[in-house]
């Protein structure tokens, strides 16, 4: 099948609204009679269905979590961008789109990331309305800030809370619908199978989670909201319950995935400190806005505070090597992030890792705190105020901006980061990869859509932060109930989706059947042993820099660890009731087999692009080296073992913006 | 370190639990409490036994869904914290620790340390909104001003995190921190003021529906919060339900 990206005619400033103009629209009478269900209730699936309901649809709406609130998106810290250009700075709707495709290193569709940032002022306009309490300066109106890779303030947040404040601002339009009985929540229930009928997703399979019971549910169209794959490295800023499973049953019964390989190393987030480690705590982006990220310029320095001899805080501004800003002295502590987490790689494996594991680089905001509380000072009018009193005034303000995140901080680590900098490193965090989708958001199957991280389609081979919340919520408030709709018109005579139907019959069996299997194997092995085996692989071959060597080695390794799983695993309990390992034994299993299509779509773009770093191709100072030959959207067709995964080329067009040199120097 | 464990396990809800005692060793200061139950439930899992089963998801202290009561507290002995970003360094070798799950009528058990919480969903269905639709044609995210001290108090209330750690410490299982900050966060801003006394009155009959009780001003629901949710929640809560029936 040939991709069509369905990309309407026209200029790029025109293509969304000609589009919203031209689509088929379906009367609110009929849109009692079509029934939709969302997976997942982040800010991508909880902002659709309550949408979707608002408009008349009837919604069903599934959580693995116990309730919509505690999706994954929650955890999101540092903002979200709208190019609502209140700072003055020169901001537009354009200059939005342009850093998008310039920070995911020209990988993305350009008139998907045109319409984002088109309708991202919106969102801000929307959550104000719905009570989200963003931060707000003296005057009461909305207060910005900066994020990597871009030159404007255009960030707004809440505290280090954005995401959680986000995301109960969707989950509270959902209650309204949920009251009214337009939305039918599932919590703790997780989909095992998309259901095809005459061609078209016309329902799914899902597993209650207290009960093990296994349910039919139908509908005309189904939605995939269920968030990335970054558990496939085990360690990530992930939840723990954060899967693939959905996104890729439906890859299974047609829908093609698209770059797998790109994945969002993310630059500040705490070191691991052992091998009992269950996962890896993010600390936000936006504390580069304040933060000066910096390793001892000496080996011996190093040596010694390893050693617990010389503390940071005794090392002189020339005794240490402030790499960003040396490298890349235009945005410096804030470049893109596949940017700083490949500088802070090179001076950790050049021997500058600052803890015990070698793998730490330090985010110092000593200079901060001095220039808050100099200005504090003058605020208030305290003349000759002492060193001691700058950095109290100082850290006041610190404090108000990311009290939350030093919290989180001294809490995990037990250090105090008023008093000595944070140690960092980075860390799994996001997928731009994903399901492939259209225009309209919808899969290469009929009636089936991926939206927010699910899908692929916004954020090329990087993600620029604060940008994740933007697609979510534009995913599911602005875009998916327009582009639904242009198809729904045509199912207004459908009537009721039975689940009574062969289609249904198989579907369940199939999903009965692999449940079955695991209680019975009685093998030797527990499931985390096989997740963290394979995390071991993905890291150790498909994480921050990649060869063909080491790729190949890693499809090896990882087909040859599925086998042992599908032998050997071991899941205690039964079928019928809360069994949390047999959860996880379904969603390991998908990882082992995404975890194989990552490592061959790495191998198979041969150049480096945003978060996908391939050693054979830099630059002489290390930079990542495109080829244009690989501008293309790589989207995989299922065909039985990855190994038999056969590859779709979507050529990339650029017409509004010139293709470039990524340089932030 | 080495600890023993004693903790609640109970099959499904209509069986009735005990404690049982477990034994770990080799246990890491720098782990958190979370992790130290992975490593009993793996030793679990190998020996062929039914693994622990509890609550948690983000383990970084802000979903909300980890619940364990831990040596009579809930979310256990550290200050502002939940149970995911407890560390073990608060505890020492040799140590018993108790783990219950979080205990209220409101809130019955699934599965050993696994509680159904949605009765706080239902009282959020009975008014946690603003009535909007989210069709994106409001007006202009500036037009009106919002004071930074209400924009600020409003986001504390914001923070909830609606674990029902509240619920759980308290003697009466109320759940009026909780609904406070609910009510709170609204009430603070001017787009909430359009159905303030509605919202009130419907979310605290649902929490009354549901079983929760009363508040008799013990404050220990403020210092269990993780999130250090302040009493004055509570305090605007019942003004507002004052001025909402005169």
């Amino acid at each position: 099948m040939a991709l069509d990206s369905k990309v309407p005619k026209g200029s790029i400033k025109d293509k969304w609204t000609d589009y919203k103009n031209h689509i088929n629209l379906v009367n609110p009478a009929n849109k009692r009679h079509i029934d939709v269900i969302v997976v997942g209730t982040g800010l991508a699936g909880g902002s659709a269905s309550a949408t979707l309901a608002e408009l008349g649809y009837n919604v069903k709406s599934f959580a693995y979590q116990d309730s919509p609130r505690r999706a994954h998106s929650i955890a999101a810290q540092g903002g979200i961008n709208a190019a609502k250009n209140y700072q003055g700075d020169g901001d537009s709707t354009y200059r939005l789109f342009y850093d998008t495709v310039k920070g995911g290193d020209y990988r993305s569709r350009e008139a998907n990331v045109y319409r984002l940032a088109e309708v991202s002022a919106n969102i801000i306009d929307q959550c104000v309305a719905q009570g989200v309490p963003f931060a707000r300066d003296y005057g009461g109106l909305l207060d910005n800030r900066s994020f990597g890779g871009v030159l404007v303030s255009r960030t707004f947040y809440a505290k280090g809370q954005t995401g959680q404040q986000l995301l109960l601002g969707a989950y509270s339009a959902m209650n309204r619908q949920i009251a009214r009985g337009k939305i039918e929540m599932f919590n703790r229930h997780e989909m095992l199978d998309v259901v095809i009928v005459d061609g078209k997703a016309r329902g799914i399979i899902a597993r209650n989670l207290v009960t093990g019971e296994i349910e039919r549910h139908a509908a005309h169209a189904v939605v995939i909201a269920s968030g990335g794959y970054g558990n496939v490295y085990f360690l990530s800023t992930n939840a723990m319950g954060s899967n693939v499973t959905a996104g890729w049953k439906v890859h299974k019964k047609g829908a093609y995935f698209a770059n797998p390989c790109y994945t969002q190393i993310h630059p500040t987030c705490i070191p691991r400190s052992g091998d009992y480690q269950s996962k890896l705590t993010l600390m936000s982006e936006s504390l580069r806005n304040d933060g000066r990220i910096w390793v001892p310029k000496n080996l011996e320095d190093v040596q010694a505070i390893r050693e617990g001899k010389l503390k940071p805080t005794d090392l002189t501004e020339d005794q240490r090597d402030y790499y960003l800003e040396r490298r890349y002295p235009a945005f410096g502590n804030l470049v893109p992030r596949d940017v700083a987490s490949r500088a802070a790689k090179e001076r950790c494996d050049a021997g500058y890792g600052v803890n015990a594991t070698g793998e730490a680089v330090y985010l110092d905001f000593a200079a901060s705190f001095e220039r808050y509380g100099k200005e504090q000072a003058k605020i208030q009018n305290i003349s000759n105020p002492s060193a001691a009193k700058i950095k109290e005034l100082g850290q006041e303000i610190v404090r108000a901006k990311y009290g939350n995140l030093f919290q989180m901080y001294e809490k995990i680590v037990d250090e105090n980061p008023y008093e000595t900098p944070m140690m960092i490193y980075p860390a799994v965090h996001y997928t731009m990869g994903g399901v492939w989708v259209d225009y309209n958001l919808m899969t290469t199957i009929p009636g089936c859509y991926a939206i927010g991280e699910a899908n692929f389609s916004d954020h090329g081979a990087n993600r620029l932060g604060a940008s994740a919340l933007m697609q979510g919520l534009a995913d599911g408030y602005f875009v998916l109930p327009y582009t639904i709709g242009d198809y729904l018109a045509d199912d207004i005579r459908t009537g009721k989706i039975t689940t009574d139907s062969p289609e249904f019959d198989a579907a369940e069996k199939e999903v009965s059947e692999r449940i079955t299997f695991f209680i019975n194997n009685k093998g030797t092995h527990s499931v985390d042993y096989y997740h963290k085996k394979l995390g071991k692989i993905m890291w150790d071959k498909c994480g921050m820099s990649r060869n063909a060597d080491g790729l190949k080695t890693a499809i090896e390794e990882i087909s040859t660890l599925r086998k042992d799983f599908w032998e050997n695993v071991n899941v205690p309990g039964t079928a019928s009731e809360y069994n949390e390992q047999l959860a996880k034994a379904g969603r390991v299993a998908d990882f082992l087999e995404l975890g194989e299509l990552f490592a061959k779509d790495a191998l198979v773009r041969e150049e480096s692009a945003g978060g996908h770093f391939r050693e054979e191709h830099q630059t002489e100072e290390g930079e990542a080296k495109r080829v244009k030959e690989f501008q293309f959207v790589s989207a995989w067709e299922y065909k039985g073992a990855p190994k038999e995964a056969i590859l779709h080329k979507e050529e990339l067009v650029y017409e509004n913006i010139e293709v470039k040199e990524r340089s932030y120097k | 370190m080495n600890l023993t464990l004693k903790i609640w396990r109970q099959k499904d809800a209509s069986t009735k639990g005990q404690m049982v005692d477990y034994k770990v060793t080799e246990i890491s200061e720098h782990m958190s409490f979370l992790e130290m139950m992975d490593v009993l439930n793996e030793q679990l899992v190998n020996a062929g036994e039914q693994p622990v089963a509890f609550d948690h998801d983000c383990r970084e202290g802000i979903c909300g869904m980890c619940s364990m009561y831990i040596n009579g507290e809930a979310h256990g002995p550290d200050r502002g914290v939940t149970t995911c970003q407890l560390h073990m360094r608060m505890f020492k070798d040799g140590d018993t620790i108790t783990i219950e799950p979080f205990r209220a009528a409101s809130f019955p058990v699934i599965k050993d340390l696994v509680v159904d919480r949605s009765a706080f969903d239902r009282i959020q269905h009975a008014g946690g909104y603003i009535s909007v639709n989210t069709s994106g044609n409001t007006q202009d995210a500036n037009t009106t001003p919002i004071s930074k001290h209400a924009a600020d108090e409003a986001m504390d209330a914001a923070t909830c995190i609606g674990c029902g750690a509240c619920v759980a410490t308290c003697k009466n299982s109320s759940a009026m921190l909780f609904v406070g900050a609910k009510v709170s966060q609204y009430a603070l801003l001017p787009q909430g003021q359009v159905e303030a006394a509605d919202r009130v009155q419907n979310m605290v009959a649902q929490m009354d529906l549901e079983g929760f009780g009363n508040c008799t001003n013990t404050g220990a629901c403020e210092v269990e919060c993780p999130k250090g949710i302040s009493l004055d929640n509570i305090a605007r809560m019942n003004r507002e339900l004052m001025k909402a029936s005169v």
